[in-house]
């Protein structure tokens, strides 16, 4: 139970797809203008990569290795279709804003990246749990990002007025230049508190010296 | 005439796939380190994107919507590109070593890439016919070729910049893609489709 849950943890920070592994990028700077967009990607990401996982998994010792990427290909486009249409169905507003993305999900490098790395080489319940973490870290990196944006952007939370009236909204964070300046100031953000744990790690080592 | 004129800025400047809709951002941040490479990649994205967008063109014409299966594009599509851009490396190999040695790696990169799966996607979304298709691609790849460019301009006179060291790499080549797509954006109401 507690390997399960190390397997579900990892995903959320230390190998979490934007901020750690960089990859993934294009939908975290595209949809993330809004609380609701980014939630809306950032969940159906976790429920491809999840149930990817897991077709993956079951499937993985039928597979052969020569032929495999192409079936996790046609394994992830079928799963993504399912969303699409689903969210076509009871969210057309929502399938309105997001569908170049939506169908882009096919591409997303994490996503074939956790088939490759895991899923093909472990059992369901693992794959299941790792797919869970690691689309939990994306969504909670996507919902972030959108938070920041829209809450300085735009003065809102999820289509909510927060800041009140006063506050004259940065519309540039919302716009796309916006969105390419906030993630590299975020990237060095990360870099800054990564040197500074190496810095302590390395003054412990020290003195146990 | 003058309809597609204005598609073909709108697709490589007001709409630009990476500056305003954040499209192909691994490839565009993962070479752009080098100007030589970047124009290389430039070129081979905009070939490819505009041969495997009419092929799906055709595909989605003349075999999905008559049949009604508009479902299974997604699945389609992506093999489609993925056995095209195939292929094109194996034929580029045998017929034209020397231009293999050029583009050659740069192929096996964008085989599925979002950019080149974003515009087939667009124009059947769009239903646009052949020769919007073409236009559409040609200028979403000149886009991309322009913007790779500039970046990788860019970048190499970062090399003699002070950075700080957090903000080294990754970080400071985001925000000079935020100042770009800055420039891009003053375009914007230029052209509206």
């Amino acid at each position: 139970m507690k390997n399960l849950w190390e397997i579900f943890y990892k995903g959320l920070f230390d190998q979490n797809p934007i901020f750690r592994l960089a990859l993934s990028l294009c939908p975290a700077l595209a949809v993330t203008s809004t609380v609701t967009n980014a939630l809306a990607m950032g969940l159906s990401v976790m429920f491809v990569i999840t149930t990817n996982n897991v077709v993956v998994s079951i499937f993985r010792n039928w597979v052969n290795p020569k032929v495999r990427v192409p079936v996790y290909i046609t394994s992830i486009a079928t799963i993504v279709t399912v969303v699409i249409l689903t969210l076509q169905a009871y969210f057309p507003d929502l399938y309105k804003e997001l569908y170049l993305y939506l169908n882009l999900i096919v591409v997303f490098a994490i996503i074939l990246a956790r088939a490759e790395v895991f899923a093909a080489k472990n059992s369901v319940v693992p794959s299941f749990f790792d797919g869970l973490g690691m689309g939990a870290g994306f969504a909670g990196a996507m919902v972030f990002i959108g938070a920041i944006r829209e809450l300085f952007g735009s003065g809102t939370f999820m289509g909510v007025n927060i800041l009140g009236s006063a506050y004259d909204p940065a519309l540039i964070i919302v716009l796309p230049p916006g969105g390419f300046i906030l993630i590299g100031l975020m990237i060095a953000g990360f870099n800054l508190i990564g040197e500074y744990q190496d810095k302590l790690k390395i003054a412990k080592q020290g003195s146990d010296v | 005439m003058e309809g597609y004129l204005q598609l073909f800025i709108a697709s490589a400047i007001t709409n630009n796939f990476v500056l305003t809709q954040f499209l192909g951002l691994c490839i565009f941040f993962g070479v752009s380190k080098n100007l030589n490479a970047s124009i290389g990649m430039g070129m081979a994205v905009t070939s490819v994107m505009t041969l495997s967008s009419l092929l799906a063109w055709a595909v989605y014409t003349y075999i999905l919507h008559p049949l009604g299966l508009q479902t299974l594009m997604l699945v389609v599509f992506v093999l489609l590109i993925a056995s095209f851009v195939q292929l094109l490396e194996m034929i580029i190999k045998k017929h034209a070593p020397a231009l293999y040695n050029m583009w050659g790696i740069y192929l096996v990169l964008i085989a599925t890439n979002c950019i080149v799966l974003a515009v087939p996607v667009t124009n059947a979304e769009l239903q646009s016919d052949f020769i919007t298709s073409l236009v559409r691609s040609i200028g979403s790849g000149a886009g991309f070729a322009l913007a790779i460019i500039l970046m990788a301009s860019l970048r190499e006179k970062l090399q003699y910049a002070d950075v700080p060291k957090s903000l080294e790499g990754l970080g400071i080549s985001f925000i000079l893609a935020g100042m770009l797509a800055l420039s891009f954006f003053g375009f914007s109401g230029m052209i509206t489709l």
